[in-house]
């Protein structure tokens, strides 16, 4: 056959053939057994041309509804923020999304100071000294954190905040399985984390404490306290975060947690059905041996030029094998490459606006909500960009009325928590005009 | 601008900006009365402060100093760095892809849903398993997810003594270290000078406490395992479960299944055979495809199909549970499905018959001049064992450096560890006969300066933007950020 994608033509497979020794491209597989042989072709359809195959795809897409469709006041871990032109226009460079992990350092200067770069940047955002180039996600990030401080205290519980987003603690108890680390829920009161159940359920096993800034429910805990109590036990903390928040709110680094991880979607990258994201994950010099991932580098080449390099390899698979801190080989680079422009485009100065819009924008919408009849609030911890309402009309007659006001609602909490029906997480971020949001509070008032 | 060497830090200047945003419109007030004081960051940021225009030339000026598969070959073994197709990256930017939330109600994300299922029902017919998962991130998140898939298997029957998983000494380094962090101890078993299976080795370590053991067919060297049935009966006598590792697909496509030869559990790498991007070391894609019996350990949530709809079921009560926070790396799904119907069948066929007719033509050409340590038909991918004539002094490492000069990415270097100076070569089926030919004469030049003047290749590369880096003082006084003098 002919390909677009493949080059051959009838005559170079012939010459190739005679180059080889043989007389047919069956020859090439003749040593496979027969009887693992497939007799017939897959059950799939003919090669399609590109017209035929865009068709396909975007009568998929077009069922589809997105943000363009309806305003989106929902979050819970995947967040529609602004993603500037500069981000996309550089993450489409061939240059980059078709390079592999620079193995040949002399040609992938472009993606190592990339990830220098980024971890520069995500080190200063979250008060560290080290951060790795990049994990999967949020959750799994967090469940490397969770490992490194086992692997570090020759401890094997770890207690976690409740509040941490569920679907993280899933991922962290299905790690947690398989390594024999028994995990213990630390409860919260008023939204915040119980210091007094934290005390109880402190011992020597512990090796950890994972928390989480802006918690699931929105609520900035100040975690002081903690902390203290923590390092008291020799044991280390653990903070998950967002990184937006952090050029306003304290960061893991002054509050004195030992690791920060989260999710770094809300740098730049956009919802896609929940992936590709990108998992970071800081931490001191202390602990920088214990960190899994590649990590890059300063150096200088044989001319003394600067130049940069994956370094402190004897940490990984590829080294140490079985022995290894971790078996990520393959991480998020290119997710790492939009947080950096991302960042670099806002700056400093943008940042904070941003973070500061989401604080106000989220505010001026719980405070407009909790003055509807039907609506009030629950906690009153400061917030980021999230906040838990408590409804007295059904969640489900909630979401109806603002889907058909070509809205999104926030999440339902009655499906993580029995005690929690019809109290719903919106999230506001920079991006949701006061339109929008009055468009919001006028169909949530005007419920029966 | 060959020689631009800044960091965006060093471009900063105080006070510029790159950015708009829209104005707050709310009420505005003071965010001390939002944060209270003792809440707030009070450390100096670093962030640059640039305009879009250096924004954007500074990393232009970086990708220039990158090498991609859309610079030139890339044949670096056991990665399959074939051509990323454009319309797969067209498909993967619609906004009815980009901009759909996770969380939002299942009626409102069935196209999405229905990508999913479907691509999954192809991987799962491409390689013959049951059932395939499409949660895992990459090729070692799927390679974790397979052993917790075995161990919970071996559990739920109470069969707790199982605790080894057997690895052959030519696996990928991430096999063990999967394996480890599954819970399991390693069994390392020596194979055949080819990289196949050493039958009597693996009889030998089969006993009652192997959970399983992790193959790739073709192996590392590209050999096919002649004796797969053979290896698949003897592991299931031992009540053990065998794992396929899915790097080298790209070798038998619409030719074998791994299903088919008895593999219990598989994974894939969306990046290798599927063409979706590398990404400078990611994002990719690890989806797991199970036999019969464990599709009730895949992870949750799995996509389902009920009276044309397409449903997240998470009522799987012996899954091994979450792997991430949602369903995986979605746009890189679109991308591989994208390019799975573009091939079709019969294209799928000719890719693998053609990366494999690729990799014969090559390791042929080559082995006047590179020792080949194993004569045979290889498939997909062939290791050299470095020069032929080992009077030079020139090393693998060298030659590796020597071929950046001549515009190439070099193979895949020091592995498989049982060859020594070893060189593995992964042509895919996307270059022609044309470059594999300017391929070869670099590297039958290189063969003959190595007699001439080894030190000039021992100093190699020379026309690279930097040249060899001192990768020891950067292990040993590590500078990890940029800061401020």
């Amino acid at each position: 056959m002919n390909h677009k994608y493949i080059p051959h033509t009838e005559s170079n497979i012939k010459e190739m053939l005679e180059k080889i020794g043989i007389s047919h491209v069956s020859d090439l597989f003749k040593e496979i057994p027969e009887e693992v042989k497939l007799k017939r072709n897959y059950n799939l359809t003919r090669s399609l041309s590109e017209l035929e195959v865009t068709k396909i795809i975007r009568e998929l897409g077009s069922v589809n509804y997105g943000t363009d469709d309806l305003i989106c006041f929902l979050g819970a871990g995947s967040y529609d923020h602004y993603i500037p032109s500069t981000v996309n226009h550089i993450t489409s460079r061939n240059e980059f999304y078709t390079a592999y992990t620079p193995y040949q350092p002399e040609v992938a200067q472009g993606t190592l100071q990339y990830i220098f770069e980024y971890q520069t940047m995500i080190t200063d955002l979250t008060g560290y000294d080290v951060s790795n180039a990049s994990m999967y996600d949020g959750a799994t990030s967090c469940a490397e954190a969770m490992m490194m401080t086992v692997s570090q205290t020759k401890k094997n519980k770890v207690l976690v905040a409740s509040l941490v987003h569920p679907h993280t603690i899933a991922v962290l108890q299905t790690y947690a399985h398989f390594r024999n680390v028994e995990i213990v829920i630390i409860n919260e009161k008023n939204g915040l984390l119980d210091l007094a159940d934290l005390e109880t359920k402190l011992d020597q096993d512990v090796a950890s404490l994972i928390v989480s800034n802006p918690n699931f429910y929105g609520n900035i805990d100040d975690y002081s306290q903690a902390v203290t109590l923590i390092h008291n036990n020799k044991s280390l903390l653990v903070m998950v975060v967002n990184p937006l928040s952090l050029p306003l709110i304290k960061t893991p680094g002054e509050i004195g947690a030992d690791i920060a991880c989260g999710d770094g979607q809300p740098l730049g990258m956009s919802l896609s059905f929940g992936g590709p994201y990108l998992g970071f994950l800081t931490t001191n010099k202390m602990l920088m041996r214990k960190m899994p991932g590649r990590i890059c580098g300063q150096t200088k080449d044989v001319d003394g030029k600067r130049a940069f390099v994956l370094t402190l390899q004897a940490r990984e698979q590829h080294i140490r094998r079985e022995k290894a801190n971790s078996n990520i080989c393959s991480n998020q680079s290119l997710n790492a490459l939009a947080a950096t422009v991302y960042m670099s485009t806002l700056g400093k100065q943008g940042m904070k606006e941003v973070a500061i819009q989401n604080v106000k924008k989220a505010n001026y919408a719980l405070n407009k909500i909790c003055t509807l009849p039907h609506f009030s609030k629950v906690y009153e911890a400061p917030i980021f960009n999230e906040f838990v309402v408590k409804s007295n009309v059904s969640y489900d007659v909630v979401k109806e009325a603002l889907l058909k006001a070509n809205m999104m609602c926030g999440l339902h909490l009655g499906d993580y928590n029995e005690l929690l029906k019809d109290h719903i997480l919106f999230c506001v971020t920079e991006k949701r005009t006061k339109a929008e949001i009055d468009q919001l509070v006028a169909v949530l008032g005007g419920l029966k | 601008m060959r020689n631009y060497d800044k960091l965006i830090f060093e471009l900063s200047i105080p006070n510029r900006v790159g950015y708009s945003l829209p104005p707050l419109e709310v009420d505005d007030c003071d965010i001390f009365d939002l944060i209270p004081d003792h809440l707030q960051r009070k450390t100096e940021s670093y962030l640059p402060e640039v305009s879009e225009n250096e924004v954007i030339r500074h990393f232009v000026n970086l990708s220039n100093k990158n090498y991609g598969v859309d610079t030139g070959f890339y044949p670096l073994g056991s990665c399959t760095m074939k051509y990323n197709p454009k319309v797969n990256e067209d498909m993967a930017s619609l906004a009815k892809f980009t901009s759909v939330h996770p969380l939002q109600d299942e009626s409102l994300s069935q196209g999405a849903l229905g990508l999913m299922y479907q691509l999954s029902e192809s991987l799962a017919e491409i390689t013959g398993m049951a059932k395939v998962s499409l949660s895992p991130f990459a090729g070692a998140h799927g390679e974790l997810t397979g052993l917790m898939i075995m161990k919970s298997y071996h559990e739920l029957r109470g069969d707790l003594k199982r605790t080894k998983v057997i690895c052959p000494d030519s696996a990928h380094g991430t096999n063990p270290a999967s394996a480890a962090v599954a819970g399991f101890d390693i069994v390392e078993i020596k194979s055949n000078p080819d990289g196949t299976v050493n039958l009597e080795a693996l009889k030998s370590a089969l006993n009652d406490e192997i959970a399983g053991i992790m193959l790739t067919n073709p192996n590392t060297l590209g050999i096919f395992e002649k004796d797969i049935k053979e290896i698949t009966r003897l592991v299931h006598d031992a009540g053990g479960l065998l794992y396929y590792d899915g790097a080298n697909l790209n070798a038998i496509m619409g030719i074998a299944r791994p299903g088919d030869m008895g593999f219990d559990i598989i994974h894939l790498n969306l990046h290798k055979t599927f063409s979706t991007p590398h990404g400078g070391g990611g994002p990719g894609s690890g989806p797991v495809g199970v036999c019969d019996r464990l599709v009730e350990f895949l992870p949750v949530p799995e996509v389902i199909k009920e009276n044309d709809c397409y449903k997240l079921n998470y009522d799987k009560p012996y899954s091994i549970g979450r792997l991430g926070n949602f369903y995986g790396n979605f746009s890189i799904f679109v991308r591989a499905y994208t390019y799975i119907l573009t091939m079709g069948y019969d294209g799928l066929k000719f890719v693998s018959e053609m990366a494999v007719l690729n990799a014969n033509y090559l390791q042929k050409m080559l082995k006047d001049d590179y020792l080949l340590p194993i004569e045979n038909i290889c498939k997909h991918e062939f290791v050299l064992s470095g020069l032929k004539d080992k009077s030079t002094g020139v090393s693998t490492l060298d030659v590796a450096k020597a071929l950046l000069d001549y515009g190439f990415h070099s193979p895949t270097i020091y592995f498989p560890l049982i060859v020594d100076q070893a060189m593995m070569i992964e042509p895919t089926e996307t270059e022609s006969i044309e470059m594999l030919n300017s391929f070869v004469e670099a590297l039958k030049e290189i063969a003959k300066i190595a007699k001439t003047d080894p030190e000039y290749l021992k100093h190699a590369p020379h026309h690279t933007i930097v040249r060899r880096l001192d990768e020891v003082t950067a292990a040993r006084t590590p500078i990890l950020r940029w800061t401020k003098e």
